[in-house]
Parts: C-alpha cells; structure tokens; sequence
C-alpha cells in the first residue's frame, strides 16, 4: 500500500484570510491525506516544531500579507537548522509573478497562486512521491 | 547515535520518526518495539474521552500548562477520524494546543484512525510506548469522542477523564447507557454554563445509586470550564489522589499488568492470523472459497477447520 | 397572481414557451443566483395588494426603509465616494490620502498594517515581516499626528478599519483633533469596532468576547457623550462575504452581530435611542447585479422590523439601516486584472442601485498586490462615471418593482429570518461563534463554491474559460522592505522623548480600571493617548487584564 502522505497546512504571518488555507486542506483530505491544521497567525518556530513532531511530509503556507518573502523563506531556513530540510515546503496567496523565482532560490519548492486549480497542488505532491518513498 | 539512543534522548525527529514507523506498520516496528519495552513502563498515562466538542483540546491545553509548570514533560497523542471515503482526514486537535509548540518539553502528535474503531488508532498503543521511552513523565491520549464504543482508550491508560457537558440534550440518556462506565474520573467541562450544575446534580445521583453500597469507591467528580482556565487546579488536585489511590490499592500495577496481558492476546492473535494467512495464501483465494462455499460443495466450518488442519499438518512453524 | 395574469401565462406556457424549449432547451436544466437561490424563467407580478406595498415597501426614508434611508437619495445628495487606503509609513500615506483629496473623494479610509491592527507594535517581534505591509503602521500618537498632518480633520469625514484595538485608534484620533485645535463634537467619520465579524472571517482579533464586547459598549457609551457625530461601529457582512458566505448569509450574519451589539448596550443599561442611530453596517457587492440589489433591500427592511418590534426602538433613526459598500475583493481575478475593471463596474452598479451610502472601489490589480495610483484613480472614475453619466441616481430605487428584484427580495428575508431564528435557538451569535456554527457554515459555501470552480460548474474568465497564454507582466506597488526598521527608530525616538512616568502612570490607571467592570475605559485609554504610550503597551495592558482569544475551526 502506498504511504499516507501527511501534510501541514499552516498560515504564518498575523493575516486571518484563512478561506484558502482552509479549502487547501479539505480539499486535500477529500484527496486522501492526513492534513494537520494549526489555525491563523503561527510562528515560523511553531510551525517549523509541529512539522517535525507531526513527521510530516510536506508543509504549505498560505499567506496574504504580502510578508511572503521574509516567512517562507524563514520556515525553510528554520528546517535546515532543525535537520529537518527534507520535509518539503510549499506555499500559496497573493504573490506577485516576481517573487516567485526569488522564493524558489530559496528553497520554497512550488507557488500556487489564486485560480490554480487543486489538481495542480495534487498533481505536485505525488510527484514527491516517490522522493518521499524513498527517504 | 543509533535510532533507540536518539529516541531515548528525547529528540525530536527520532520521535516523530519513531512514531511514524508505529503508525504506517512498517517493517522496523516489532523490532522497535522490542527495544523501547524495557526503556518504558514510568510515563502516567491519562485517556481524555468525551463527546466532539466537549473541550477535550482544551483541557489538555489547560493541564499541559499545569503539568509543565512542575517541570514534567508531555507528550499527547490526539486522535482524530479518517474519512471512510478518501482516507483523508483533517487533524485539527493540536490548534488547541498551539501555545506549546515551541516548548521542547511538550511533543504533541496527531493521528487519525485509518478505519480503526474505538476512538482511537490502531497504533496508539505502541505510539504511547514510544513517547514513553522517550522520557515523557505524562502521555495524553485524546480520543475522537464518539461514545460508548471507545471503551478502548480504557486499555491503554492508567486512568480516564470522561468529560461531560451541558448542552447536549441527552445527558441522561447517555450516562444511562453506561458511557460512565469508561471514566475514571468524572470531568463536567463548560461550567460557566447554566446548566452545568444540572449535569452535576445528575451525576451524583447515578453515582449515589452505583455506589450506594460502598461510597469510598465513588469517581471524583470535578467542575471546570477549561476555556476560561476554572477548575483546572482542582481537576489536577483529584488527580493526583486518584492516582496516589491507584498506586497504593495495587490497582495500578493490576491495571498495567491487564494491560500486558491484553497486548500478549493481541500479538498472539495477530501473529496467528498473519501467518496463517499468508501460508495459506488467504487474500488470493478468497474468492475461490466464495465459490466453493456458494456453489454448496463445502459447508464454511467445516472447510475453514479443513484449511487449518492442513496448516498445522505441513507448515514448518517458525 | 391575479386571474388574468395567470390564465394568460398558462396560454403563453402551452403556445410560446412549450414549442420555443422543444426548439430550443436551455443552456442549464436549472437557473440559480450567484448564491444558489433558485431563479424562475419569468417572474411576475405577485397579487401585491396595496397594502402589501405599503407594508414590505414604503417609501423612500419611511419604515421599513426598503426603498431607502432617505426621502431624495442621490437626487439630494451622491454616496461618499471613499476609497481604503495607507501603506507604508504614516508620511506615504498621508501622501496618498492628499492625493485622492485632489482627486475628488469625499471621504479618507484607513487601512491600517496587520501588527497596528492586532495591537502590537513595529519592534515587536510578532511584526516581523508585517509592518506596513496591507496598511500604515500606527505606534503612537506620533504617527497619527503625520497620517493627518494638512488635513483639517473638522474639514473630512473618516473611517477606520480598526476593530480589537478600535478604542486606541480612536484615542489617537481624537488627541490629533485637540492638537489641531478641532472639538471633539465636531470630528465626523466611523471605527469599524466590529470584533465579533473579526472571530468569524477576518481574524485581527485580540480579546475573548466579553472583554471585547465591554470596550465597544464604552465606545458606544463615550461618544454618545462627548463625539455625538461619530459612527461607533460598522457592523460588517464584507469580510463574512469575502470568507465565501452566500449574499443571504452575509446578511444574516451580519444583522446577528447586530442583535449582539445592541443587547450587550441594552444589558449595560444603555437606552437603545441614544446609541441606535449610530450603528453603520458595511457590506460586499458582488457580481450577481440583481441579487446583490435585493440584498441591500432585504437587509434594510429586516433590520428595520428587528428595531421597532423587538428593541422597541422609538426613533426612525434607531430603524435606518445605512451602510457602506466595497466592491467584491475575492472576486477579482490575478488573470487578465483589465476584467476587473468591468465587474468592479457591475459590483458599482449593485451598491448604488441598492442604495449605499458610500462606497469603496477595488482596484483591479488587488488580486496581485497593493494597488498602484493609476489603478486607484481608474477605480475611483468608475464610481464617478456611474453617478454622473449612467443616470440611475435620477430617481430613488429604481428597480423597485421588478418582479425579479422584488421576489428576490422576499427570498433573501426569508433564508436570513431562518438563520437568525437557528442562531437564537443556539443561544445567540456569540454562543453561536463559540461553538463553530457560523464558520462551518460559511466554509461549507466557501467550498461548494470552489468546488463548482474547479469543475467549471461556474465560470469564471480568463481563469476557468477564456484563458490567454501569457499575460504581460503588470507593475505592482512594492513596499520598502526596509520599513519595519525605519518604523523601530521612529518608535525608539518616541519613546527617549516622552515623559516616561507619565505613561507609566497612565497605564497603570488603565490597568486598574481594566480590572473594574464598572469603569469607562476611553477617558484612561485616550489619557495613555496623549502621554505617547504606544498601541501596543496600552493593548498589552488590556491583553495582562482580558487574556487572549483562540480560534475555533471546524473542517
Ligand atoms: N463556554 C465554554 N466553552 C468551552 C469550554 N471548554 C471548551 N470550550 C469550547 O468548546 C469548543 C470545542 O472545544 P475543543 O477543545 O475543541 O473540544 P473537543 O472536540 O472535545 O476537543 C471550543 O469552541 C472551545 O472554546 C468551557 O469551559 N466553556
Ligand atoms: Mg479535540
């Protein structure tokens, strides 16, 4: 049988438009995962901590500040320090075109922004897959 | 470090590794278990059950608080439903519980069921012995709450909070029903509501009538609303008697040793099954029996008794 | 129906309509709103009696108001055109609300950055990464004083959107005032103070419920005394609609939030007269033209009934239900944003045709970021073309009438009546949030909505159908990264400069008053205020006293 993939779905930052974190996740559990939800306004610390306890596969961060720039990056860089660099990060929101290429230099491995469609995020996870698989 | 040493150490990935190992059953996990036995057997473990909604979450948020300031460690398994359509699920009890992610002496693990009934999951036995040898003083098992049928957690704790609360029309009903039967320890949750202290009247009443006979042996019953941070010293207050009374009446060695002899039960059994199925190479001829036993060649006892007696005639036992 | 009617519609059934759909099926088996409310083929006219107009309809400036607050509407005088806006510093901003003044508008609106918002301040460490970054960032009095620096606030007319920490801003507001020599009586403008709407869909809460409620009965208290033209509260369906509730659903969300405000003043002894007239309500306007109209129409006329009969209000002013509108953000597409441009159009046309009293256009690169002053001016030219050469201000709610708009009408009263009805069974709205009712069921529209997307159920260009390959790249207003630190010196300069015993002292006195039930808290709150204690030490205060609120999520 195949590997449950577990996923956290976390919105750093103090915005509370939580609409698309939320249909994320249940979007993504109606697709077969385990996904842990921690609620608005989460500390890159905090997210970084339930990430590794909950020995999730991958996180995607949803934010729509306009803070993506310094707190992607920052969960990334938060899981190098914690040896936790496996674990792959995603994010989503208002995100100018720019700042994609700059986000993914910096580790956040794919930006989904308004109007993608759910399978694109599916599609992208199983394509881990078997990186996953195999760690 | 090796895996157990790491383990043992407390550190965070090798838990959480650890526990992954339990959950998806993989290879590793007898031989994991094995090592961690001997490391465990200190942690108090405490179930939570009660029904959705009746501030499970938040309580053990509330006594995370209380149990870190003595210095004790925590660790909480918290168990949520899987969808029986895709298998998903949404695992929400930790957003409760968020204040102590950043705490390295609280490690809080959520699970979902994957189809296992009795509120809890399959692996939430052996999750409990890994955060044990890790060090944990305390592990918290919050179940899903759907009722009478998670009389399971009672298995795998050393004693149970059962948390009522106003509101949900049935009371009665329910504590008729026997759900009482499953906690140790009576928790009336949300008392800042009115009707808090109706329930509270109801169940001294059945526990009166239970009890009649010997009073001493009554279940505590505590009053908190968990939301507001009420109640909750006295709740750890109760307790702590509870458990210096488990400890000293021997009945917390008896429950452990219960415990060891439901899991001896459950391997054998498990053992059995896994190894008589795949000698007899159950999962690729079921369908074939179905045929058999349809088409009224074969009664099912008979021929079922007829498969295993060739089991035990030919399989070299390992 | 009368006879006529109805005999003559089932002829045309049998001569017209029943070969036309043998000829030609419809695109759909089934036609509904943007918000699933069913949609016949043809509507016609209800055997509206007179006294059924006389008793769901009225007249303009008359209960029910469903025709409208006042007697003229735009014939006597056009909605206040208000555009949001602040990022940055307070001197950025203050740039941009002088440069909309030159434009036109007739109001300012403050957007004010997430930290100000949730009561912590730019050196705070929960700020990193926020400051100034979806409004302007407020610490002290200070920065107050430069946002309105040139601007006569006796001159305009404010909103804030300002809730958990409205009080503060308030404060500061009204200290800005004395320093340009303005009286408190004469400040006009509006704090929107709308916590409950904040634990349902928009989060920059900060407080548990009833420390919050408390702080915005002292508002509704205080300025009845002493800031008589303020609008104490804008009671807001806009960020529930945004979160993907249904049109009826925003306005029974929103009017329960209502009903809670008005009985927390009630139970503080408050006369409801006195405050009633005060209470604003802010509303989304989507696409769905027709709908959104009969929206407006309903919300006014039930809120008017929940007045008169059940609080027992007195003064038709206490019945009026006047609210502003913003055009739908969330309908607003990253793909080809020149769209945008045409649904803020149909978005305008709803919230005049239901008849705002003012309105906020979106810009249409919202969906990629801050908007850039050309994409403001164009947003602010719509709302003029519309007043000034459509024609549909010349008369007072005119689509009053269409069997449409008016059924309509009835539909959304009746979902909205049934959902207040569940509420009150659940203990009220505050009981109601507790427990995850209303969030559940927004998701659940949120999600049948999306899904809908996603399967091309519903349309939506340029994203799901009639998509273009590569879009040009666009400009987008950035905001210096640098922000938060220039913010930090400021607040450092502030704090060398202020006398500190005097903070100390003001905060004390506010924590002690904190801990009293009895006390008003805006005379301590505006005495900090003055003394430059920042926003975020006046709300760690409170935070010490009220303790903090946690979200429920139900999925
Ligand atoms: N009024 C009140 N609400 C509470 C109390 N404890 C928990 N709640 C609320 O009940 C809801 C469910 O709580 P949660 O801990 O998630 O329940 P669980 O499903 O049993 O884990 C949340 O909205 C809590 O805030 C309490 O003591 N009083
Ligand atoms: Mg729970």
């Amino acid at each position: 049988m195949a590997k449950t993939i577990r996923i956290l779905v976390a919105k750093p930052g103090l915005d509370g438009h939580d609409r698309g974190a939320k249909y994320i996740a249940r979007a993504l559990k109606d697709a077969g995962y385990e996904v842990i939800y921690t609620g608005i306004r989460q500390s890159i610390q905090a997210i970084v901590k339930t990430a590794i306890q909950e020995d999730v596969d991958f996180i995607g961060l949803s934010l729509l500040s306009g803070a993506h720039n310094e707190l992607f990056p920052g969960v990334v860089d938060a899981l190098k320090k914690e040896g936790a660099e496996d674990i792959i990060v995603f994010g989503g929101g208002v995100i100018p075109e720019d700042d994609i290429p700059g986000l993914k230099t910096r580790g956040v491995e794919a930006v989904f922004t308004p109007g993608t469609p759910i399978q694109d995020v599916i599609d992208f996870i199983e394509a881990q897959r078997p990186r996953i698989e195999s760690r | 470090m090796n895996r157990i040493d790491s383990i043992r150490a407390g550190e965070l990935r090798a838990v959480a590794r650890a526990l992954t190992c339990v959950e998806n059953d993989s290879g590793s996990r007898e031989a994991l278990i094995d090592e961690l036995f001997p490391l465990g057997g200190r942690a108090l473990v405490w179930g939570v059950t009660g029904a959705p909604g009746s501030g499970k979450s938040t309580l053990v948020d509330r006594l995370i608080t209380r149990l870190r300031g003595r210095g004790s460690r925590v660790g909480v398994i918290a168990v949520d439903p899987s969808s029986p359509f895709s298998g998903g699920a949404i695992l929400g009890d930790r957003l409760r519980m968020q204040s102590h992610a950043e705490d390295e002496g609280v490690f809080i693990r959520s699970m979902a069921s994957r189809g296992y009934l009795g509120g809890v999951s399959g692996a939430t036995g052996d999750a409990v012995r890994v955060l044990d040898a890790a060090g944990f003083d305390y592990i918290i098992i919050e179940t899903i709450g759907v009722g009478q049928t998670e009389i399971e957690v009672m298995g795998l704790s050393d004693l149970v909070l059962l948390i009522l609360v106003p509101g949900m029309g049935d009371e009665i009903q329910a504590l008729k029903a026997g759900v009482m039967e499953i906690g140790d320890l009576f928790v009336i949750n949300k008392s800042d509501k009115d009707e808090a202290r109706k329930i509270r009247a109801e169940v001294d009443y059945v526990l009166d009538m239970k009890y009649a006979e010997n009073p001493q042996d009554k279940n505590p019953v505590a009053m908190t609303a968990a939301a507001l941070d009420q109640g909750v010293d006295d709740l750890l207050e109760a307790i702590d008697a509870y458990t210096e009374k488990l400890r000293s009446s021997g009945r917390l060695e008896k429950r452990r040793r219960d415990r060891l002899s439901a899991e001896i039960h459950r391997i054998l059994a498990e053992k059995i099954e896994s190894q008589v199925r795949g000698w007899l190479r159950v999962d690729e001829r079921t369908q074939q029996w179905v045929d058999a036993i349809l088409d009224g060649v074969h009664p099912p006892y008979r021929f079922i008794q007829k498969q295993l007696d060739s089991f035990f005639r030919e399989a070299k036992v390992r | 129906m009368p006879k006529k009617i109805e005999n003559r519609q089932k002829q045309w059934e049998a001569r017209t309509l029943k070969p036309a759909l043998d000829a030609f099926p419809e695109r759909k088996a089934e036609f509904s709103t943007g918000s699933w409310l069913p949609v016949n083929r043809v509507e016609v006219p209800e055997s509206l009696s007179e006294d059924a107009y006389v008793e769901k309809l009225g007249f303009p400036g008359e209960y029910p108001f469903t025709r409208g607050v006042q007697p003229t509407m735009y014939r006597g005088r056009l909605w206040t055109m208000r555009q949001y806006a602040g990022f940055g510093t307070a001197e950025e901003s203050n740039a941009r609300y002088q440069y909309l003044l030159e434009q036109g508008q007739t109001g300012l609106s403050v957007a004010f950055d997430l930290p100000t918002q949730i009561g912590y301040d730019s050196d705070d460490s929960h700020s990193i990464g926020e400051v100034g970054k979806v409004g302007v960032a407020i610490d002290t009095l200070s920065d107050m004083e430069i946002l309105f620096d040139g601007i006569p606030l006796d001159k305009v007319s404010t909103s804030m959107t300002i809730n958990a920490p409205a009080a503060v801003l308030l404060a500061f507001y009204i200290a800005v005032g004395e320093k340009q020599g303005v009286a408190r009586e004469r400040l006009r403008g509006t704090i929107q103070n709308d916590i409950l709407k904040e634990y349902i869909a928009r989060g920059t809460y900060i407080f548990p419920p009833q420390p919050s409620l408390r702080l915005i009965t002292h508002i509704f208290e205080y300025c009845a005394r002493e800031v008589p033209l303020w609008n104490t509260i804008s009671i807001s369906g806009y960020h529930i609609r945004e979160a993907g509730s249904t049109a009826a659903q925003e306005v029974a969300f929103t009017l329960a939030d209502g009903i809670a405000y008005v009985k927390a003043a009630l139970d503080a002894g408050m006369d409801v007269d006195l405050f009633a007239g005060r209470l604003s309500f802010f509303f989304n306007a989507h696409n769905d033209l027709l709908e959104e109209v009969a929206k407006f129409r309903a919300a006014r006329r039930i809120w008017a009934k929940i007045m008169r009969d059940r609080f027992g209000a007195r003064n038709a002013k206490s019945m009026m239900l006047r609210f502003h509108t913003q055009t739908g953000g969330s309908t607003l597409t990253a793909q080809q944003p020149d769209n945008n441009i045409v649904r803020v159009t149909l978005q305008t046309l709803a919230a005049v045709f239901g008849g705002t009293q003012s309105l906020h256009t979106n810009s249409r690169d919202e969906a990629l970021g801050l908007p850039t002053e050309e994409a403001v001016r164009v947003a602010l030219r719509t709302q003029q073309i519309v007043a000034h050469e459509s024609g549909v201000t010349h008369t007072v709610d005119p689509l009053a009438g269409s069997y449409y708009v008016e059924a309509l009408t009835d539909r959304i009263e009746e979902k909205v009546m049934e959902y207040l009805v569940k509420i009150e069974e659940l203990g009220g709205m505050v009981e109601a949030i507790e427990k995850g009712f209303v969030q559940k069921e927004i998701q659940d529209s949120a999600y049948r909505y999306q899904r809908e997307i996603e399967k091309r159920e519903r349309i939506l260009v340029g994203v799901n159908q009639y998509k273009v390959d590569a879009e040009p790249p666009r400009e987008i207003l950035k905001v210096n990264p640098k922000l938060r630190e220039v913010q930090m010196k400021k607040l450092a300069g502030v704090r060398a400069q202020r006398s500190q015993t005097e903070v100390e002292n003001a905060l004390d006195a506010l924590e002690k008053g904190a801990r009293n039930p009895g006390v008003n808290l805006m005379p301590l709150i505006l005495d900090a205020a003055r003394a430059y204690g920042s926003l975020g030490e006046i709300c760690g205060v409170l935070r010490r006293v009220f303790g903090e609120y946690r979200e429920t999520v139900v999925l």
